[in-house]
């Protein structure tokens, strides 16, 4: 009987819309989200609780910053680079930045051509997004080891408050972390797309069903936030 | 058939065959120009050059932090919006996911509070003038 409920979500007449949308769809008895597959919705729950996550680690830092008597180092000349005998404050962070909005705008076509059933294109564009994304984690290696041979430690720093480190390795080494992931995730899906398993409706190894090409949304939404969460350690580490 | 049944509409009438040809007619889900991708792109990158300027000229104080905070909240609403789809959802998902968040402003106060009260402790024992 249930299933009889859920297997034509489009056959329902109209759907209300604004405030009574919003109470017929999570009171009817049937699934909330009326269009949006399990799929995407646990990975917006996911994200969700990721986003709670990463909330706790800017705020401890907030906390840190704002409780020390000590000056806090200042990110404009930590993470300054001289390129070609010019000093220049921040030019790392900044080409991260926009390293990691350019893989998002690839990513955001790869899930335009992935409704298209434009395999070829979906998967060299997905491609492009992971080496963009495994070009962020490059870099980030590559501060974390110039921090480090400087004498940046989780408990002390040559400049000033020693929560700095703590801080600074905490919330940039999970956010690559997360990074490396979507690398992952990003390079096993652009595989499948690759392969025409979605046009083939092929069933997956692990999971037995059949996939779809919505799996390339999911994806970007994940990779999305990844992007989204720098926007946020960018404004609120580097910058502030 | 459960498998099939918990999936949305777009994907029920998928084509199993002939998929290119007929792609223009099947596509469903999320399909938007890929102009507006681009243009959100250029955006995003116009954004971030701007708040890479507040620290390259060296701004300070409230105006250098509203500028930040003005631009972070720019970029982060065209990813949601744009990027990952959230202007075209339902509003019973975006307000399931978009509105929980606001517990965090919460917490920051609290932590401003505390914060400045260990602050405060801090500078009345610890590094009182000599």
């Amino acid at each position: 009987m249930a299933e009889t409920l859920l297997t034509d979500p489009g056959q329902s007449p109209a759907r209300l819309e604004g405030w009574r949308g919003i109470a017929a769809d999570w009171a009817s008895d049937q699934r909330a989200f009326k269009n949006v597959s399990w799929g995407k919705a646990m990975m917006w729950i996911f994200l969700l609780s990721d986003t709670f996550i990463f909330s706790c680690f800017l705020l401890s830092y907030m906390t840190a910053r704002m409780s020390t008597t000590v000056p806090w180092p200042n990110p404009s000349e930590v993470f300054a680079l001289n390129i070609a005998g010019k000093h220049i404050p921040l030019i790392l962070i900044a080409i991260m930045t926009f390293i990691l909005i350019s893989s998002s705008g690839t990513m955001a076509m790869a899930v335009n051509f992935g409704y298209r059933r434009d395999r070829v294109r979906t998967a060299i564009l997905m491609l492009v997004t992971a080496a963009f994304g495994a070009t962020f984690v490059g870099m980030q290696a590559f501060e974390w080891t110039k921090l480090i041979m400087e004498g940046v430690r989780p408990w002390g720093n040559p400049w000033g408050a020693p929560q700095f480190g703590a801080s600074f390795f905490m919330i940039t080494g999970f956010h690559g972390t997360h990074v490396t992931i979507g690398v992952i995730f990003l390079i096993a899906i652009a595989r499948k797309v690759f392969r025409g398993d979605f046009d083939v409706e092929r069933r997956g190894f692990f999971t037995s069903r059949k996939g779809y090409y919505e799996i390339v949304e999911i994806t970007g939404l994940y990779w999305h936030f990844v992007d989204l969460v720098w926007v946020f350690i960018f404004a609120f580490f580097y910058l502030w | 058939m459960t498998n099939a049944a918990v999936h949305m509409e777009g994907q029920l009438h998928a084509p199993a065959h002939g998929a290119v040809a007929t792609a223009a007619v099947h596509a469903k889900g999320q399909q938007h120009p890929i102009k507006l991708y681009l243009v959100v792109w250029g955006w995003l990158f116009v954004l971030s050059t701007c708040s890479y300027l507040v620290d390259y000229f060296g701004l300070h104080g409230y105006l250098r932090w509203s500028l930040i905070l003005l631009f972070m909240v720019l970029k982060a609403g065209l990813i949601v919006a744009v990027f990952m789809h959230m202007a075209w959802e339902r509003l019973a998902l975006a307000y399931a996911i978009l509105l929980p968040p606001i517990a965090v402003l919460v917490f920051v106060s609290i932590m401003v509070l505390e914060s400045e009260y260990t602050h405060f402790l801090r500078v009345l024992f610890f590094a009182a003038p000599s």
